[in-house]
């Protein structure tokens, strides 16, 4: 008995406090950046002004007509979108050839491909710059959309698979019986019926491509420079410019956030795909 | 039309054969049930018909093309699955219309299909409701009608009752059973029940490890196994089965005899036993005798009122005539 009521004042009181540090804690750095985006640079450093200030809008106009923001923020939009729709076109097929048709060889090929993920970026650093240009895309979308969706494949095609996995393979016979071909088969039965896991992986994918900058800040100048860029350029020999970098931080993150509230059913449900039939 | 010849058809997976060749021919409008314990190869024979397994060898003709390379929806075949495997983001219109709608038949003539094939099996208050809302026994007659509106030249069943309660499958039994009767249409069913098989089939196949034991009408089966394990699998209760001294008495390695070819007596017999359970049916008792020196456990059945205890003395009498004789490699003697 002592143990249940315990429990129950935990789950009534210790469980949302809990849940609430935790919230806090992850959103304080969110919040700070945002709260100091409103500052001077020179209230941005000083510890009296953390929460006290006089809110500002400098930062932000001086983005908007210093740095051109709307150009960085229509390549991020570009690259993102264009590359989340690449990897959806090679992803779904893959991952529905592997989860309906797979050979011995399935397993090895999914290890295979996640293993790409463990090469250090930083390995094949010189040889993408050198190939990039070598092959004159250095800073072309076409180059980044191209980055963007190789990264993003494997993780891609794995969360597909596991969704598509879900699927009972006679729904997919009797449509072989009813006459469908494999394209109708992707088309009338598995993308209706996997679409909370594919809109969930799309999402995934579209914050993955808007946030990466490893990649998109060392194969771009002007041309096909993304927010991450903007937000690395925000640096000067003087030092670091908090309030200028904080405004263009939420600049770079407020798209994004915005759109995960909207879908954040679609993402919660596509997470737990699975969990409850 | 719907004649179909299994010509040398084999079946592995990997290293492991789990059909050797075999032959096997279904006529026209017959009702053929593949019936074998879970494992036999029953399903995987069914799948390699629709089309949806490839053979390792030999070939499969339907009406005298080789279809063996044909893809399942070309081969002119509907297929009902244990699962159902309905389409579950589709009302039960567009359900059973699917197959239409993917030979891009008019609409017109879909709706009309569909609603003919709704009216026979009493879906018609349930068209624009998804698999979901639906109950078992409701699913499977969507399933059902999926099948039909393709007018098929052969039904394909793969156990299509095993998820239904008890009750529902005995219905849904008696109403393939009409449709088979109504339609004229060659079925294939397969199911691990000697009890479906033996009331719907005009043919039965029994296969044991991808081999086929015995192909015959239910009576046949019944009342000439070939085989130990024909006997068997046949019949409920089951046959009882010895070997020993007391069949080499009644002229062969082996012996069977049914429950209800055994006499019971309880002043006098040849073998003599005793009571373990009896389970009382009304119309039937099923009595478990032990201790008899034959096998573990003899079953008879006696009709009408007896009453007997458990421990109780008991003998039995073969009816002479009833006996099933087998050799020392489990064949049937003449």
């Amino acid at each position: 008995m002592a143990i249940v009521a315990q429990s129950s004042k935990f789950s009534t009181y210790g469980r949302p406090i809990l849940a609430w540090g935790v919230g806090l804690l992850f959103f304080f750095p969110i919040f700070w950046m945002v709260l100091t985006s409103f500052k001077t640079d020179a209230d941005a450093v000083k510890p009296e002004h953390l929460l006290f200030f006089t809110p500002t809008l400098d930062n932000y106009l001086n983005m908007t007509e210093n740095y051109d923001y709307w150009r960085f923020a229509r390549n991020s939009v570009i690259t993102a979108v264009s590359a989340t729709v690449f990897t959806l076109f090679v992803g779904v097929p893959a991952a529905y050839a592997m989860a309906f048709n797979p050979s011995r060889a399935t397993k090895d090929v999914l290890m295979w491909m996640l293993s790409t993920k463990m090469l250090p970026a930083a390995a094949v650093l010189y040889p993408m710059i050198f190939l990039a240009k070598g092959i004159g895309l250095y800073d072309t979308h076409i180059l980044i959309i191209t980055v963007l969706s190789l990264i993003n494949l494997p993780i891609a095609i794995w969360m597909l698979f596991t969704y598509f996995k879900e699927i009972p393979k006679d729904i997919i016979e009797a449509g072989k019986m009813d006459g469908v071909n494999t394209w109708g088969e992707i088309k009338e039965i598995l993308i209706p019926l996997a679409w909370g896991g594919i809109a969930s992986t799309a999402l995934l994918v579209f914050i993955f491509c808007w946030n990466e900058a490893y990649w998109t800040v060392r194969l771009t100048t002007i041309d096909a420079a993304t927010l991450s860029k903007l937000i690395e350029g925000n640096r000067a020999p003087e030092g670091l410019f908090f309030g200028r970098l904080s405004a263009v931080s939420t600049a770079a993150v407020g798209p994004i956030v915005v759109l995960g509230w909207f879908c954040q059913k679609q993402l919660v449900q596509g997470l737990t795909f699975g969990a409850v039939k | 039309m719907g004649r179909i010849v299994l010509d040398q058809v084999s079946k592995s997976f990997g290293d492991v054969e789990v059909i050797p060749p075999l032959d096997l021919t279904i006529e026209d409008g017959e009702f053929a049930v593949f019936v074998g314990p879970s494992g036999c190869g029953k399903s995987t024979l069914l799948r390699m018909i629709a089309g949806l397994e490839e053979l390792t060898s030999g070939a499969i003709e339907i009406d005298d093309e080789d279809v063996t390379s044909v893809s399942p929806s070309k081969r002119g075949l509907a297929m009902v699955f244990q699962s159902y495997a309905l389409y579950p983001h589709m009302t039960v219109r567009k359900n059973i219309g699917f197959p239409l709608r993917m030979e891009k038949m008019d609409q017109a003539e879909i709706d009309k299909r569909v609603e003919t094939a709704a009216q026979s099996l009493n879906l018609m208050d349930y068209l624009d409701r998804k698999p979901g809302q639906l109950s078992g026994g409701q699913r499977q007659r969507v399933a059902i009608g999926r099948a039909i509106v393709r007018d098929p030249s052969a039904f394909l069943f793969d156990e299509p009752l095993s998820n239904l309660d008890a009750a529902l499958r005995v219905g849904m039994r008696l109403e393939i059973s009409e449709m088979h009767e109504r339609m004229q249409t060659t079925m294939i069913y397969v199911t691990h029940d000697q009890v479906e098989a033996m009331t719907m089939a005009n043919k039965i196949v029994v296969l044991q490890a991808g081999v086929i034991e015995q192909v015959g009408s239910p009576l046949d089966l019944y009342h000439k196994p070939q085989n130990v394990f024909v006997a068997g699998f046949i019949g409920s209760p089951k046959m009882n089965i010895f070997s020993g001294p007391e069949a080499e008495k009644l002229g062969a390695h082996t012996i069977g005899i049914r429950p209800e070819h055994t006499n019971v007596s309880m002043t006098e017999g040849t073998w003599e036993g005793r009571v373990g359970v009896a389970e009382h049916l009304g119309s039937d008792t099923f009595i478990h005798v032990h201790d008899t020196g034959l096998a573990d456990m003899i079953t008879v059945r006696i009709t009408g009122d007896i009453s007997v205890k458990h421990g109780d003395k008991i003998f039995l009498t073969p009816q002479a005539d009833q006996i099933h004789r087998f050799d020392p490699n489990g064949q049937r003697i003449a």
